[in-house]
């Protein structure tokens, strides 16, 4: 008989990493594809390079450590994270860009921690706030769609050119972003009232017609992507509800108050990095909480702090620097934040001992 | 009723119409039957037979020993070969001791008077009979059912829940024993009711097995004591805690009972064994089991004597195939994996599951935790089964005992759903092995010490004896003492 008796249970649901890795991949493709028919040629280089980066530099890492290179590359992490990097770059950013962010976000974000599951920073993140802080010209250099297959698009050697050859970009091509456009407005102190008009059209940011990062445009094509990871149970809802929820609240809130100061929520939510952030990088499982309260507060800090930093802060975008902060407290957010286990009191106390009477019937006995 | 929420939990496939449909039959008497000593909670039978004694069948075996233990019965008619071993029902396979008992053929039943009615019986003579019918919890608890009942009477339990719940995949003996003996357990409850002196009783059955409802809807009939409830199917439903939280709402306190909810909880084999016990007088020795699994040639659920082994009910079922790879005692979630066939069943096995590899999915290969916290979502005890793994990796028992490793019941919900395939349920295993050795070791230096410190004492008792022995033997020959030193 066979003597390999592993303990109960006898059975798995079969769900792994690696097909959760998957479905997130999949789950971004459509904003992934739109980015690059958006940005054309130049998108995808950038694309490539920080994949490659990121493969090669796991690799390395893994061959350092002397682990098994083969199973780890394939369980799909370290694609997600290239993709999640590319996605929040500038289209057009140089290759450098992407080599130095692709392998910053792998040997730093991650293997320094000790590689999978180990890391307290999401590793895209940690590397778009690395980049941000060390090349903001580079990482803040728009463009308008100049869509594959239109006059604007720049052909495949145009394209190699733009990534691999002489940054800057001609002046002419950039155009700042929204929120970009918004906050050196408001620092004029104009009213929005003058500013949005020509500037805002709300449906185009929902459709992602607009500059921006290279994947972070549509807000339609990235919700309608975490709305299946949703419906797949990759992801659970506690993160990107109270994310989106906490946005919503400050900007309607503020909004309320002042609505030349302070731009409406629906501006808000479909702009900038918001949406990729609610669903696809807070909801990283391994720099968030483990309890579905605990994600709670941390998706709610997130929001709070995109919010803040967005109206209040230096950069017109915040949300690489909410989730990064938020990132760091989440072991104190799951030290404090457990369930209540059954039969216990949220202290831990055992329940007091409880016998129910039934309705209508004394005991005399 | 309305019925209230439990959290977490899982929905393994059930894979129970591999025998569902499977009529009860008797498994034929095998050549010998191994029956341990100990099959309850609490301390080992006493055997009271001796090897080359002849038994009828339902004949007194072994005595209990202890307030919580239960006495064995002799399955069949036939001889006491030895007071033995077996394999322990446990994936040690240890050898435990056992009565070996080889039937003679003949399944020639002790002679006895009917027993009077039970209803008419004093509540309490009901349980010590419940007792004395070897009675323990069917639904692999163990713990002997006459004490339960006492204990939950005296605390003034008001509802009796009959689980029919049966949430272990593959495994359909209650299933069976209500579509088939619904009556019997029926009137079952009506004896327990009235042991326990509580108004009603609720049979509670997941909502996969319509045909055991309707059953036990039908032989309730208008009696309004009992109702039949439909759960929504969901592992670990059965368990006695979240179904006690499925009727009321309530959770059992840590480290209480359940009737501190005022509810008692009784599996239907178990009504099934007071019926029979108190109607008929016939002890507890025999048990419905399913056999199934891929690696079965027929399916069955068998009516089995009591100490048959795994080898005997696998052969009745046409053997197993080349590609069996696991055999489980129980369901696959909360099952033991025997090392050998030679283990016999017990009064808590519900099961002998021989399983293909195909069925137990490829070998689990372990792989980091991503903290998804998956294990957090599906615990039914609400604890944080990453964070008390991550304790036991570091041999950090004390944290693992704060994070709650006393209120995990193994139901293995945390395993089953993992992604990275830790095996939670083995950390958590080893944790309590730990602690137990720790608690031992714990108790052998309490135990040295305290046997010091009485022979100090005693050495001291014996030196002050002495010396008052002296000092009043001094007393009582002053002169020749006095004479001695003025001599000197």
């Amino acid at each position: 008989m066979n003597l390999n008796l592993p303990a109960a249970p006898h059975a798995h649901a079969g769900d792994s990493v690696h097909r959760l890795m998957w479905a997130v991949l999949l789950a971004l493709a459509p904003t992934t594809l739109y980015g690059v028919f958006l940005f054309g040629w130049p998108a995808f280089n950038l694309l490539a390079v920080t994949l490659l980066t990121g493969l090669l530099s796991e690799a390395l890492c893994l061959g350092l450590a002397g682990r098994a290179v083969h199973p780890a590359l394939r369980d799909g992490s370290v694609l997600l994270t290239g993709v999640l990097l590319a996605l929040s770059l500038p289209p057009w950013a140089p290759w450098w860009i992407g080599v130095i962010g692709g392998g910053f976000a792998v040997v730093v974000g991650k293997h320094i921690f000790g590689g999978i599951g180990q890391n307290l920073f999401n590793p895209a993140m940690l590397a778009r706030v690395m980049l941000l802080v060390s090349f903001p010209v580079e990482m803040t250099t728009w463009l308008e769609p100049r869509p594959w297959f239109s006059e604007s698009a720049p052909s495949f050697l145009e394209g190699l050119r733009i990534t691999f050859g002489h940054f800057p970009i001609a002046d002419g091509l950039t155009g700042p972003t929204l929120l970009g456009h918004l906050r050196t407005e408001l620092t004029l102190a104009h009213p929005l009232g003058e500013i949005l008009p020509g500037h805002y059209p709300p449906g185009m940011t929902l459709l992602g017609w607009t500059s921006g990062s290279l994947g972070e445009t549509s807000a339609l094509l990235i919700l309608l992507g975490g709305l299946w990871l949703l419906w797949r149970r990759a992801i659970t809802w506690p993160i990107p509800v109270a994310m989106l929820g906490a946005v919503l609240a400050l900007a309607s809130l503020f909004h309320g108050i002042n609505p030349e100061r302070f731009a409406g929520p629906f501006l808000h939510l479909t702009s900038g990095s918001v949406m990729l952030g609610a669903f696809f990088i807070a909801t990283d499982p391994v720099t968030s909480p483990l309890s579905r309260l605990g994600q709670g507060v941390f998706g709610a800090g997130c929001g709070a702090l995109v919010y803040i930093i967005r109206t209040w802060g230096g950069y017109p975008e915040g949300v690489a620097f909410a989730v990064v902060l938020m990132n760091a407290a989440t072991p104190l957010i799951d030290h404090y934040i457990h369930p209540r286990i059954y039969g216990r009191t949220w202290r831990g106390q055992p329940r007091p001992a409880l016998v129910r009477r039934e309705p209508g019937v004394d005991r005399h006995d | 009723m309305r019925l209230h929420d439990f959290r977490g939990g899982v929905h393994p496939p059930g894979r129970k119409q591999l025998s569902a449909d499977q009529p009860i039959q008797p498994l034929p008497l095998p050549n010998r039957l191994y029956i341990p000593l100990q099959q309850h909670a609490g301390g080992p039978a006493l055997p009271i037979v001796k090897a080359g004694q002849k038994v009828a069948k339902g004949e007194l075996l072994a005595r209990e020993q202890g307030a919580t233990s239960a006495p064995l019965h002799a399955p069949s008619s036939g001889l006491v070969v030895a007071i033995g071993e077996s394999t322990a029902p446990h994936v040690s396979g240890l050898p435990l001791p056992a009565i070996l008992l080889d039937p003679d053929g003949e399944d020639r039943w002790m002679e006895q008077d009917l027993p009077p009615d039970p209803l008419a019986l004093d509540p309490e003579a009901v349980a010590a009979r419940i007792g004395a019918a070897g009675i323990v919890g069917m639904g692999g608890a163990n713990f002997p059912a006459a004490v339960k009942l006492s204990k939950a009477r005296q605390a003034g339990v008001r509802l009796l829940a009959i689980n029919g719940a049966e949430c272990e995949p593959y495994v359909t003996c209650d299933d069976r024993l209500m579509r088939e003996r619904a009556a019997e357990i029926v009137d079952g409850a009506a004896i327990m009711l009235h042991a326990l002196q509580a108004p009603r009783a609720v049979i509670a059955i997941e909502d996969n097995k319509p045909e055991a409802i309707q059953a036990m809807r039908a032989a309730c009939g208008h009696d309004a004591r009992m109702q039949v409830l439909s759960l929504p199917t969901r592992y670990p439903t059965g368990s006695a805690k979240q179904l006690i939280q499925i009727l009321t709402g309530l959770e059992t306190p840590a480290g209480g009972r359940g009737t501190d909810t005022g509810v008692l909880v009784h599996n239907v084999g178990t009504a099934y064994a007071v019926q029979r016990a108190l109607r008929q007088g016939r002890p507890l020795i025999s048990r419905i089991v399913t056999v199934s699994g891929a690696a079965v040639a027929e399916p069955r659920n068998l009516e089995v004597p009591i100490g048959a082994l795994a080898a005997d009910l696998l052969a009745h079922c046409g053997g197993v195939s080349d590609d069996l790879a696991r055999v489980l005692m129980g369901g696959p979630m909360m099952g033991q994996p025997l090392p050998s066939l030679q283990t016999p069943v017990i009064k808590g096995t519900n099961g002998i599951l021989a399983l293909t590899a195909a069925e137990l999915g490829p070998e689990p290969q372990p792989a980091p935790c991503v903290r998804c916290g998956r294990c957090v979502e599906v615990c039914p005890m609400g604890l944080m089964p990453v964070e008390m793994a991550q304790r036991v990796r570091r041999d950090d028992w004390a944290g693992t005992l704060a994070l709650g490793l006393n209120d995990c019941m193994a139901c293995g919900s945390c395993a089953y759903a993992c992604p990275s395939q830790v095996p939670l349920l083995q950390y958590f295993a080893h944790a309590r092995g730990a602690l137990a050795e720790q608690r031992r070791a714990e108790q052998k230096a309490n135990s040295i010490r305290q046997l010091m410190e009485q022979r100090q004492a005693r050495l001291v008792r014996e030196e002050r004896a002495r010396a008052e022995a002296a000092a009043q033997r001094r007393a009582a020959k002053p002169r020749g003492n006095t004479a001695a030193r003025e001599v000197r």
